[in-house]
Parts: structure tokens; C-alpha cells; sequence
């Protein structure tokens, strides 16, 4: 593999008293989507967050871009270009749609080329551009927090099941606007319920089991193995649409 | 480009009911202005004391208005914020009285300048206290409440009993200057020119807040951080210098509220900050945890109440503010204007 975006090497990370990331190492390799899969409760979100820095590493390192971030704090990390959307999408429901883009936009105003794409992508935050955040329904809550992250050129994005709960037309809209995110050169770490947008997008695969990463390699090789998903995650791709 | 798949929503026009009940804490204080009318009658009496009640809500708005933010930033507690407004008070009342000539010379540019320059010095040391009190006392002990209440409480009394040994153990008596003393008459009441002064003095202090807050990028980072800080972070912004900032800003309007309310009161004590600390946190509890507009409409309320109900039935006066926040949160628990916070 070429030099990945981001690798972790030994990452333990507990939260108070639990011990829940037992020694992480993964790579996420460049212009590509990985998806960090698993049941519930193997650490997947506890990882995007340690990666982020919303909760520290005891031990261990992470590598970014070349650089060791393991000691930096959060808001130098996205600085760094990592974009994060967390699972409970984390929008800001007293402001309107337009602040919570011009929020995202850290260097400066939102480009007019780069609001008419994600206009393109996500039709409905037009129609609800001045409105409260808070009152948008769970679909469109969901897509500004894609549209959040595309307001500004990050070089990796975190994301934390963007398709959860979510009806199947929305689901649709997530899976184009991530197509475009990875069209447009982005390397991605995806954490992801529904099999059918994990095989349709993913490039590599990492299935985590107790805290750790337990299997790695192409989510092709994933979809097509129905007794390793069984024995990895205790159960079958098979059955998604 | 990817086509997105149709789902294109349409706008609907809220219930009127929904809108009411939106529009209810702003209605609060229309309502209580005609409800004070009908019960007292007198048209001048009701126009003096309503004055009195904006000017006094207005003075307390600036002293919560820091407090607030500050709890809804950073899940802070801060009882030592009373300090703040003794002394603002004492540093503004020794500019005031430094410059007895300015204050008073029958001139209104010279009592004007006078009072600038005391506001000036009480909003900058009380700032700058605020920094240290931040640094010293409020930073070792995020995140813990029982902790911040029992040190911000022993950093009150440490800075009160430092005003004793700066300006004495005695309560202050002075002055206001001179063209700020008096009233005037309007449709047959006596309206006090200070507090005229200070109604107008709150009027533009929350204005250019509400500015801030809703056309200013650093507004849109701090109304962000009071609903979800981590996700300010994760986006890029250094949440912790937001914070201290507040920190400063809030205790420098702490000071300058401590100013004017010494101005108001015509004499101030070491103990007068913590004694306006029970309104302040009424306002702050009854306008919703972290909301400035809350704020804002809770002190009017307070200010309105609190001299109504003197006037009508003076021994009910004393439990009127008790009285409203316990009406106020059996009807709206999390108060009037609650920010969501994040889970």
C-alpha cells in the first residue's frame, strides 16, 4: 500500500473507567473509502472519535498526513483537514441552515461554486436555507451534516453512519453525495450499517471485534465471502439489497 | 455530478396555536406592562413605576448576561460572578468620586465624560480580573460542578474581603452627577433621569449583542458552542479561547452593571454583588440556561414585578421573584428560552 492518510498504531483509548479500544492498528489509504465495520459495541465510533480527539489515546499513535497528531488537540486536527460527521450528525439546531454552512466553512465564506454543488447534492437545504437547523426532519438533518463537511477542502473525512434510520430515497441522496465526496478525490473512513451502501461504496474494508481490528482487506473480497462475514461480524452481506 | 434522487419538500405555515406558543415568553412582558396598568390605575403612577422596573431589569440583564453565557459555554457555574459587580462598583464610584469636580459641574458633557470613564475603568479591571479569576480558579475545575460552586464561592470571599482592605469596611455613600440627578415630567409622572439613562444604556447594550451574536462569525461560534462545543471543535474552532473570552467579556459587563447599579443606588458595599446574585440567577434560570434573549426577558420581568408588586402590596415584594420563577418553571421547566444542548 502507498502511504496511507492516516495510520494508527497500537491505539488504546479508554472512557472513564472502560477499557474500549484495545490496541487499534489500521490504515486508511488515500483518494479511497474505507469502511470500519463490526457489530455494536466493538469501539467503531470510539475510534472516529479517538481519531478526532474528542477522547484522548492512553497509548499508541496516530499518523496523519506524515505527521504524528497523537498529542494534538481537536480543533488543530480539523484544521489539519479532517472533517467529522458524527453518528448524532452534531448540527447546531438554533441556527439556520446558512450559519450552520457558514460555521463549516472555517477559512472563509462559502463558495458560491462550492454552495451550488452541495445545492446540487442536497436540493432540500435550499428550500430551508434560512430556516432553523432544528426544524429540518431526520433525512435533511442528515444531509447538511454531509453538506457541513463539504464546505470546506479536507483531505480525510470520519464518517459515523450517515445512512442510519434513514428512508430508503434518502439513503440514495447520502450514497451519491459520498460517491461525489470520493469522486472528488477525498479518502474517507466510513463507519456503516447498511451493507448495500457499504459494498456499493467501500474500496478496503476493516472489521473490528472487542476493540480491535480483526480483518482487513478489499471490501470486494468482503462482499463476495459470505462464511467470512459470518465469521467475522456473525452475519451475511447475502441478504442486503 | 450525481443526480439526487426527488425529494423536494414544500414550506407549511405553522399551526396558530404552535406560533402562540413560540411567541409566549416575548408576549410575557407586553402582558405584564397591561396587567400592571389595569391593577394600578393611575396612569403616571403606573408610567414611573415602569420606568423604574425597565431601568432596574436592564441593569440586572448586563450583569447575567455574561453569567449565562458562560454556563451555557463551558457548564460552568460561577458564583463568584457577584464579585465582578462590587468591584466594578468600587472601582467606577472611585472614578466618580476622583473626578467630583467633572460630576459636579452643572454640565452634561462633563458628568457624561465622567461616568464614560468610570464605566471604562470598572469594564477593564473587572475584565481583567476575570481573566485571572478564569485562569486560577474556574480552569482546574471543568467539567465539575460541586467543585466550581464551593471554589467560585471561596473566590467571592476572598475578593470581597479584598475590597475591604483596598477601600475600608464601610459602605460607600456619594452622588450622582449632577445632571443625571432629578426627573423629569412626561404625560404627568416624574420619570428619573438616570434611569431613563439607563433603560436607554441596556436598550443599545443588547442590540449591539444581538448584532454580534447573529451577524458576526465569533456570534456564530459562541451561540454554536453553547448548544454543542464539540462539535465547534471538530470543526476547527478553538473553543477554550471562545470561552475565555466570554469569560472576560462577561465579567466586564458584570463590572459595568455593578457601576451603574452604584449609580442607581447612590451607595455601594462589598457585599452588594453578592446580594444582586439571587436576582441575577433568577434570571438567568427563569430566561433558560445559557440564552442571552431569555435573559434579556427575564430581567424586564423581574424589573416590572418586583416594583409593581411594591407599589400594590409592598410585603408581597420580597417573594415576587421567587414567586415568578417557580410560576415560570412549573409552566416551562427548562425555562423560557431554552438552548438545546447536545447530548
Amino acid at each position: 500500500m502507498s502511504d496511507p492518510i492516516l495510520r494508527l498504531q497500537g491505539v488504546h483509548t479508554d472512557i472513564a473507567q472502560y477499557h474500549i479500544l484495545h490496541g487499534v492498528d489500521l490504515e486508511v489509504p488515500r483518494a479511497a473509502v474505507t469502511m470500519l465495520l463490526g457489530r455494536n459495541g466493538v469501539g467503531k465510533t470510539t475510534t472516529l472519535r479517538t481519531i478526532i480527539g474528542h477522547w484522548p489515546a492512553r497509548a499508541g499513535t496516530i499518523i496523519y498526513d506524515g505527521a504524528d497528531i497523537t498529542g494534538v488537540k481537536t480543533p488543530d486536527r480539523a484544521r489539519a483537514g479532517i472533517g467529522y460527521v458524527p453518528e448524532d450528525m452534531g448540527i447546531f439546531s438554533d441556527l439556520t441552515v446558512e450559519e450552520n454552512m457558514t460555521l463549516a466553512a472555517v477559512s472563509g465564506p462559502l463558495e458560491p461554486t462550492r454552495r451550488d454543488r452541495i445545492f446540487a447534492a442536497f436540493p432540500p437545504l435550499r428550500t430551508f436555507w434560512t430556516s432553523p437547523a432544528g426544524t429540518l426532519s431526520g433525512g435533511q438533518k442528515q444531509m447538511l451534516t454531509i453538506a457541513r463537511a463539504m464546505a470546506e477542502e479536507r483531505k480525510l473525512y470520519l464518517i459515523d453512519e450517515p445512512t442510519k434510520g434513514l428512508a430508503p430515497a434518502i439513503v440514495s441522496t447520502m450514497a451519491a453525495a459520498l460517491r461525489e465526496l470520493k469522486t472528488m478525490g477525498a479518502s474517507i473512513l466510513l463507519v456503516e450499517q447498511n451493507f448495500a451502501v457499504a459494498k456499493a461504496l467501500g474500496d478496503h474494508a476493516a472489521v473490528m471485534d472487542d476493540g480491535r481490528i480483526v480483518w482487513t482487506g478489499e471490501m470486494a473480497e468482503l462482499a463476495a465471502d459470505a462464511a467470512l462475514q459470518d465469521r467475522l461480524m456473525g452475519l451475511s452481506m447475502e441478504g442486503g439489497r | 455530478m450525481t443526480d439526487a434522487p426527488d425529494h423536494r419538500p414544500t414550506m407549511a405555515a405553522l399551526p396558530f396555536a404552535d406560533r402562540l406558543a413560540r411567541a409566549m415568553p416575548v408576549l410575557l412582558v407586553p402582558i405584564l406592562l397591561v396587567v400592571g396598568f389595569l391593577a394600578i390605575g393611575n396612569p403616571s403612577s403606573w408610567l414611573t413605576l415602569t420606568v423604574s422596573g425597565l431601568a432596574m431589569g436592564m441593569m440586572i440583564f448586563i450583569m447575567a448576561s455574561g453569567l449565562t453565557l458562560v454556563f451555557g459555554l463551558m457548564d460552568v457555574i460561577n458564583f463568584g460572578h457577584g464579585a465582578f459587580i462590587s468591584v466594578g462598583a468600587f472601582v467606577g464610584i472611585s472614578v466618580v468620586l476622583g473626578l467630583a469636580e467633572w460630576a459636579q459641574a452643572p454640565s452634561l458633557l462633563l458628568n457624561l465624560g465622567v461616568v464614560l470613564l468610570a464605566v471604562l475603568a470598572a469594564m477593564a479591571v473587572t475584565g481583567l480580573l476575570g481573566w485571572a479569576f478564569e485562569r486560577v480558579i474556574v480552569k482546574p475545575v471543568y467539567g465539575a460542578h460541586l467543585k466550581q460552586i464551593l471554589v467560585t464561592v471561596g473566590g467571592l470571599i476572598v475578593i470581597e474581603q479584598l475590597i475591604h482592605v483596598i477601600w475600608g469596611p464601610d459602605e460607600i455613600f456619594f452622588a450622582r452627577p449632577e445632571m443625571l440627578k432629578g426627573a423629569v415630567t412626561f404625560w404627568g409622572a416624574a420619570l428619573e433621569k438616570y434611569r431613563l439613562v439607563a433603560v436607554v444604556i441596556g436598550l443599545v447594550l443588547f442590540v449591539a449583542m444581538r448584532l454580534v451574536f447573529r451577524r458576526t462569525r465569533i456570534g456564530l461560534i459562541v451561540r454554536a458552542g453553547v448548544e454543542n462545543g464539540e462539535m465547534v471543535e471538530a470543526l476547527g474552532y478553538r473553543l477554550r479561547l471562545v470561552f475565555v473570552g466570554v469569560f472576560i467579556a462577561g465579567s466586564a459587563l458584570a463590572g459595568l452593571g455593578g457601576v451603574m447599579w452604584g449609580l442607581y443606588e447612590e451607595v455601594i458595599t462589598a457585599g452588594m454583588g453578592e446580594e444582586m446574585m439571587i436576582l441575577v440567577f433568577i434570571v438567568v434560570i427563569i430566561g433558560g440556561l445559557g440564552s442571552v434573549e431569555g435573559a434579556f426577558i427575564g430581567a424586564l420581568m423581574v424589573g416590572l414585578l418586583q416594583n409593581y408588586i411594591a407599589f400594590l402590596e409592598p410585603k408581597l415584594a420580597l417573594i415576587s421573584n421567587i414567586g415568578l420563577m417557580t410560576a415560570i418553571l412549573m409552566w416551562r421547566p427548562q425555562g423560557m428560552m431554552p438552548v438545546v444542548k447536545a447530548k
